[in-house]
């Protein structure tokens, strides 16, 4: 685990002695920080983590979370003064078209200025994300990271992005593969394009991996999103392990990601199958809150998310094999068995779903 | 793969600004011997002069098998297509007219030419389609998934499948389609550089396709460079490189103005109705589901790489810049102003004790 000098500003969450005694040297780390509110936290190695919740040591990391600004900025060439042009920058940039876009839709300046900013404030704070195995992706090169999908919404998937951004040492991008339907909605359809998705479909795949992306995959599709509060961290059905063609094609390496939280955030109760159709959406969800309480419904209850990658699975010796059924359904079985059990582990490390 | 001196060479579509330009360079081509323009129509005053060392026919395609046996040809140019309909020429009947039944009457004469040994046809990305489950990035095996509803786009499907039948019959014909995004430059005149060049440009809400263009210079280039060597096949001719339609608009100082989908093509059918040139259901779907191609195989074929969709684009800004709203420039003084603002506003507050 690697805790980079921006990131190590705010005391570690766990009650290890370890942790506790790292606190004041982090607390001086805090004054020098320039960037914006960095998107970290301290992630401390796995064995730590069975140590279980406690309140005090929560309210102690709200105070020193983010430098407040200076009342009035007074000295010539300071951190806001630098913010304000960078942002001014920013802007020009952004409305004189001066960017660019990747033959996919991909706009790295959006994403990294706009959208994972905002997505860390779910990731960090919201969902208090804990990340594991994060060596188990490649530093540059190819992967296909294929992950359990759930949550009514799928946040699970931008948060495994901002993760992956977030805690890889070069901050790099998951290029996600959504449902055809996402791209049919307009503005969804678009954000998903600027934030680096594509429709999964196998060309799109195979041209992301032979450009070296590491590419996020979840083959349960929409059974896996709309599957009620009852069957949870039950994975479903893998299709028929197109993503599995892909990286053989490809020769990359398939690295499962088990995602723990997710499921909580919006508990499906019941599946209102007719208004579903009618509105031609796969589902139409019933959760404690939506629609109970309107745009309030809308809001993800706070659970408590545990991300771990497993070691990549090497396809690179079955690169011939890619059109056999056998070989394929074997592999798509390998990964989907080793995510099942990882997502056990997983929840026995968290007893209360929404634990700190 | 160089072939010997090409004897006659027939260009189809001498009348509009791709025709007239490739048959001019041809003509001016010494390895090349005679270039005769056939187009129904007289050349615009503006191109006139180009056609100075090129024989003209007026006919339609129908008239194609007389004139491509007499002059014994040797290469068939086809670049006479209509990609939007012309209200004062009869519209969309006479687009498709124009463009499967003119190309229909071509191929025929082209089959029973003797002499014949190459085509060169024009088509476009078009030929992909246009659907929500469409890859990102069309190679040129890529079939398309639906039926589009453009007129244009839909002849470009029948086209191609005449052309395919044509390469079946005459073997010994080597047949080169080139599927062109849509051209730009500082001199043209299409459909979508006078959509640029409003001040206010509508655009579909809550889409931002992706776009490429070609540069018209490389079209011409590559066209002349299909006729004099042998490139058999079906390539896709663009620049490389993405724009997305918002940033296209900014980048040449335009304002955006986004209309609901259903409405964009409302009006398109409307303006089609009360007889003005405007925007297909073609233009609609482009602006809807973008349209991004690879060119790896021109590239390699061609051994020539058209200027990238951002440059192409650059050099039609630079040619426009009179109807721009928001300029670079003035963007930049913004931004120097609001800093200035900051800074003396704060030396304001340090003066007080």
């Amino acid at each position: 685990m690697t805790d980079d000098q921006g990131r190590a500003d705010r005391p570690p969450r766990k009650t290890t002695h370890k942790a506790v005694r790292r606190t004041p040297a982090q607390k001086t780390n805090g004054t020098s920080r320039t960037g914006l509110p960095a998107g970290g936290f301290t992630v401390d190695p796995p064995i730590a983590n069975g140590s279980g919740p406690s309140s005090h040591q929560h309210n102690g990391h709200k105070p020193s979370s983010g430098p407040l600004p200076p009342a009035v900025a007074d000295e010539p060439g300071d951190v806001w003064d630098d913010r304000v042009a960078k942002g001014l920058a920013f802007l020009r940039r952004r409305l004189a078209g001066d960017y660019e876009v990747d033959e996919f839709g991909f706009d790295a300046e959006l994403t990294d200025k706009v959208f994972l900013p905002l997505l860390r404030l779910l990731y960090r704070d919201w969902f208090r994300t804990e990340v594991f195995g994060v060596e188990n992706l490649p530093v540059d090169g190819p992967a296909l990271v294929v992950g359990n999908h759930s949550g009514t919404v799928a946040l699970d998937a931008v948060m495994l992005a901002t993760a992956l951004n977030d805690r890889t040492p070069n901050h790099r991008h998951l290029r996600l593969l959504g449902a055809d339907l996402v791209f049919r909605m307009p503005i969804v359809s678009e954000l998903a394009r600027k934030s680096g998705g594509t429709v999964a479909c196998n060309p799109d795949a195979e041209r992301l991996l032979r450009g070296g992306e590491l590419v996020g995959v979840f083959p349960e599709g929409f059974k896996g999103v709309g599957k009620q509060y009852a069957q949870r961290y039950k994975l479903q059905r893998f299709g028929r392990g197109g993503f599995v063609s892909a990286a053989l094609r490809t020769g990359t390496p398939i690295v499962p990601a088990a995602i723990v939280g997710a499921e909580e955030i919006y508990p499906m109760l019941a599946d209102i199958k007719p208004l579903a159709r009618l509105l031609g959406i796969p589902y139409f969800p019933v959760t404690p809150t939506f629609p109970w309480l309107g745009p309030l419904g809308l809001l993800p209850l706070p659970s408590k998310w545990l991300i771990e990658f497993s070691p990549p699975i090497p396809t690179a010796h079955l690169t011939d094999q890619a059109d056999d059924p056998l070989v394929v359904f074997n592999l798509a079985d390998q990964v989907r068995e080793t995510i099942q059990q990882t997502l056990h582990t997983l929840l026995e490390r968290r007893p209360d779903p929404f634990g700190r | 793969m160089r072939s010997r001196p090409t004897g006659s060479v027939v260009v189809t579509g001498v009348s509009r600004f791709l025709g007239a330009h490739v048959a001019a360079r041809l003509a001016a081509d010494g390895r090349i011997g005679r270039v005769v323009g056939l187009d129904p129509h007289a050349p615009p005053p503006e191109f006139a002069h180009l056609l100075d060392g090129v024989e003209q026919v007026r006919g339609d395609a129908g008239s194609a098998s007389t004139v491509i046996a007499d002059l014994e040809a040797e290469a068939v140019v086809h670049l006479a297509l209509a990609t939007a309909p012309d209200p004062q020429n009869g519209g969309r009947a006479a687009m498709k007219e124009q463009n499967v039944i003119g190309t229909m009457h071509l191929l025929a004469a082209c089959q029973k030419a003797p002499r014949l040994r190459k085509l060169v046809m024009r088509s476009s990305t078009a030929a992909y389609g246009a659907s929500f489950r469409d890859p990102a990035v069309f190679t040129e095996d890529t079939e398309p998934r639906e039926v589009p509803r453009g007129g244009f786009a839909r002849d470009i499907l029948d086209i191609e499948g005449y052309v395919r039948g044509f390469r079946r019959r005459r073997t010994d014909v080597t047949a080169t389609v080139l599927r062109f995004t849509p051209f730009i430059g500082s001199g043209t005149d299409t459909m979508l550089t006078r959509y640029f060049a409003r001040p206010v440009v509508p655009t579909v809400l809550g889409r931002d396709p992706r776009l490429q263009f070609l540069h018209i210079d490389d079209a011409i280039e590559i066209v002349h460079r299909a006729v004099l060597d042998d490139h058999p096949g079906t390539f896709n001719v663009a620049g490389a490189g993405v724009l997305s339609l918002s940033q296209a608009i900014r980048r040449a100082g335009r304002i955006p103005v986004p209309v609901i989908e259903p409405g964009l093509s409302a009006a398109s059918n409307l303006v089609r109705n009360l007889g003005r040139s405007g925007y297909g259901l073609d233009q609609v779907d482009l602006f809807v589901h973008g349209r991004v191609v690879d060119t790896t195989k021109l590239v390699q074929e061609f051994d020539y790489t058209p200027r990238t969709t951002a440059d192409a684009f650059d050099d039609f800004v630079a040619g426009h810049r009179g109807g721009a709203v928001l300029r670079r420039e003035q963007l930049a003084l913004a931004e120097r102003a609001i800093l200035d603002g900051i800074r003396q506003a704060r030396a304001t507050v340090q003066e007080k004790p």
